[in-house]
């Protein structure tokens, strides 16, 4: 039976030790100070902008999440338990009357709270910024935003919890997280570029090539929330309006579910299959 | 209490554990010995579930794969790398992990047995090694468990903590716990285990009381002594002199002896002036 006193001991325990973590503060607060600084930088570039200011830090943010959220949670989720393994605290810890799924959903849970608690704190205070220097902008769009850009950082701790599963030291889990960062930033969209233009994709194919890529599917969401429409994306983005219509943010938020859910799946099962040691 | 049978643990191509098959009765002391290698952490590590492997182990009546949960919860371990949360306090190692085995509380008088009281506001990489033993021993003991489990439970201590630490132990024993540990040390064996489980290259090769055991393989003795760096090789020269099998290494002098001879070395070196700081004994296995 699942106990989820144990998740919750987890839980607080992962979350004290991510704030105790010089990785995690470091990135925590490379984010806070370039979200607080992008946006007074809207906030003074945009003086009588008005929508159109909040437009352009909007797009900056959407852009400062893709390169460095992802990045953080990859990582630090990459680190949970191979660092844990590494120390040799894991095989202690499981010597208890604690169970792999508990083990690893609170180490989840914890992870995805302090990661989803620092982008609140660099976008709370980012909006406080926009607020203060007279900014109009869309608040249910900059808080959507902050949903979707949350959901991207929970799926991405997800897949750095599956590369921990797999790996014994934390070199190779930091190793392999970076790697997927790298295909999820830059290898993955010149893959679905050089496709679509050696087999010249229809655009139905195209789209779908790109969805499949977690950082794709929240920027589209991200976009989704702030213009309401794709227009900007070209015709691929005419293409995903016109066939979904208002179903379109309904797939998205599936999607990046879906990133979540199938990570942590796998990782339950390859962790209970696993030597623990 | 404990009934392993066939119990097998591969790693690729190499058989650690080899159909090994035994039984543990409630309140015995049970002794896993054997060289590096012979496959007694592995063991261990199979009876609490951190492994996978063929055959069967079930503690309890609780197979471990299945009631993994169950059997764990009547058991305390004591690990030799002692592998805590470092930047954790004191107090709240004993609590997180009390609270893992549903313990509603720390009883005072294990507190101040193992002498944690004074330390429970420091952090756990602030501990020498004999403390984080003791509050290893302490989380083991939490919850009353009528099991415990022990891997080289005094390897990484000097000799008056490693006194202390087997002075607990053998508390325990009478106390009617059931022990079940891995040591090199020939005394740790001779005065704490019932029986000795004898393993080599995984397989179990003897199962015997220690004096039926030391009657079966012989006396030999694998003393090893542990002198000042800079009279390292003086004594090894009065050693050899004196017609000792020596040799040296990074950590000291091993010798092996017949085991009536075991304070002969010692009197030597005093005589040649030199100090001894600490030795130890164990059955000598290959040689």
């Amino acid at each position: 039976m699942f106990d989820w006193e144990n998740v919750s001991l987890i839980v607080q325990k992962e979350m004290r030790d991510a704030l105790q973590n010089r990785w995690f503060l470091i990135f925590a607060l490379m984010f806070t100070t370039l979200t607080v600084g992008f946006a007074w930088l809207g906030v003074v570039g945009a003086r009588g902008q008005g929508l159109a200011g909040f437009g352009r830090t909007a797009a900056t943010l959407i852009n400062l999440v893709l390169l460095i959220v992802p990045l953080m949670a990859l990582t630090l989720g990459a680190m949970s338990l191979a660092s844990e393994r590494e120390q040799g605290s894991l095989a202690y810890l499981m010597a208890y009357p604690i169970g792999h799924g508990e083990l690893l959903l609170g180490k989840f849970i914890g992870l995805a709270a302090v990661l989803c608690a620092t982008l609140a704190t660099g976008f709370g205070i980012g909006a406080l910024v926009l607020a203060w220097g007279g900014s109009n902008g869309n608040v249910r769009a900059y808080a959507m935003m902050v949903l979707v850009a949350m959901l991207l950082t929970i799926g991405m701790a997800a897949v750095g919890i599956l590369i921990s599963v797999f790996s014994r030291r934390v070199a190779t889990a930091v190793g392999a997280s970076i790697f997927t960062w790298l295909l999820f930033v830059f290898i993955g969209d010149l893959g679905v570029l050089g496709t679509a233009f050696v087999r010249t994709l229809p655009l139905r194919s195209l789209f779908m090539l790109t969805i499949l890529n977690p950082l794709q599917v929240f920027k589209l969401s991200a976009i989704m929330a702030v213009q309401s429409n794709l227009d900007v994306l070209g015709p691929a983005g005419l293409y995903a309006m016109r066939t979904y219509g208002t179903h379109l943010s309904f797939l998205l938020v599936a999607i990046l579910t879906a990133w979540t859910l199938i990570p942590l799946t796998l990782s339950y099962t390859a962790f209970k299959q696993r030597d623990t040691i | 209490m404990i009934h392993v049978e066939r119990l097998t643990k591969r790693f690729g191509a190499l058989t650690a554990v080899d159909q090994v098959s035994f039984e543990v009765e409630t309140g015995e002391s049970v002794a896993l010995w054997g060289a590096n290698g012979a496959g007694k952490t592995t063991i261990l590590r199979c009876l609490l579930g951190l492994y996978h492997y063929e055959g069967e182990v079930r503690i309890a009546g609780h197979d471990i794969r299945t009631q993994g949960r169950e059997a764990r919860r009547l058991l305390g371990f004591v690990p030799q790398e002692l592998s805590f949360h470092e930047n954790m306090r004191v107090a709240n190692t004993l609590v997180f992990y009390a609270r893992l085995k549903k313990a509603s509380y720390i009883p005072d008088e294990l507190l101040d047995r193992l002498d944690l009281r004074p330390h429970l506001h420091k952090q756990v990489r602030e501990l020498s090694g004999g403390l984080k033993q003791r509050l290893a021993l302490a989380l083991a003991l939490i919850g009353d468990p009528p099991l415990l489990l022990f891997d080289e439970p005094t390897a990484n201590l000097d000799v008056r903590a490693r006194d202390d630490f087997m002075h607990l132990l053998h508390d325990l024993k009478a106390a009617g716990k059931t022990l079940v540990y891995t040591s090199h040390r020939l005394e740790e064996i001779a005065t704490l285990a019932d029986r000795v489980l004898l393993l080599e290259s995984g397989r179990l090769v003897a199962d015997a009381t220690p004096h039926r055991l030391a009657e079966t393989i012989g006396h030999t003795l694998l003393l090893r002594v542990y002198v000042a760096p800079h009279q390292k090789m003086q004594a090894l020269d009065v050693l050899q002199a004196k017609g000792f099998t020596a040799s040296v290494n990074s950590h000291g002098i091993k010798i092996f002896i017949p085991a009536l001879q075991k304070t002969t070395v010692l009197e030597t070196l005093l005589r040649a002036d030199i100090e001894v700081r600490d030795f130890s004994l164990e059955w000598a296995l290959h040689e």
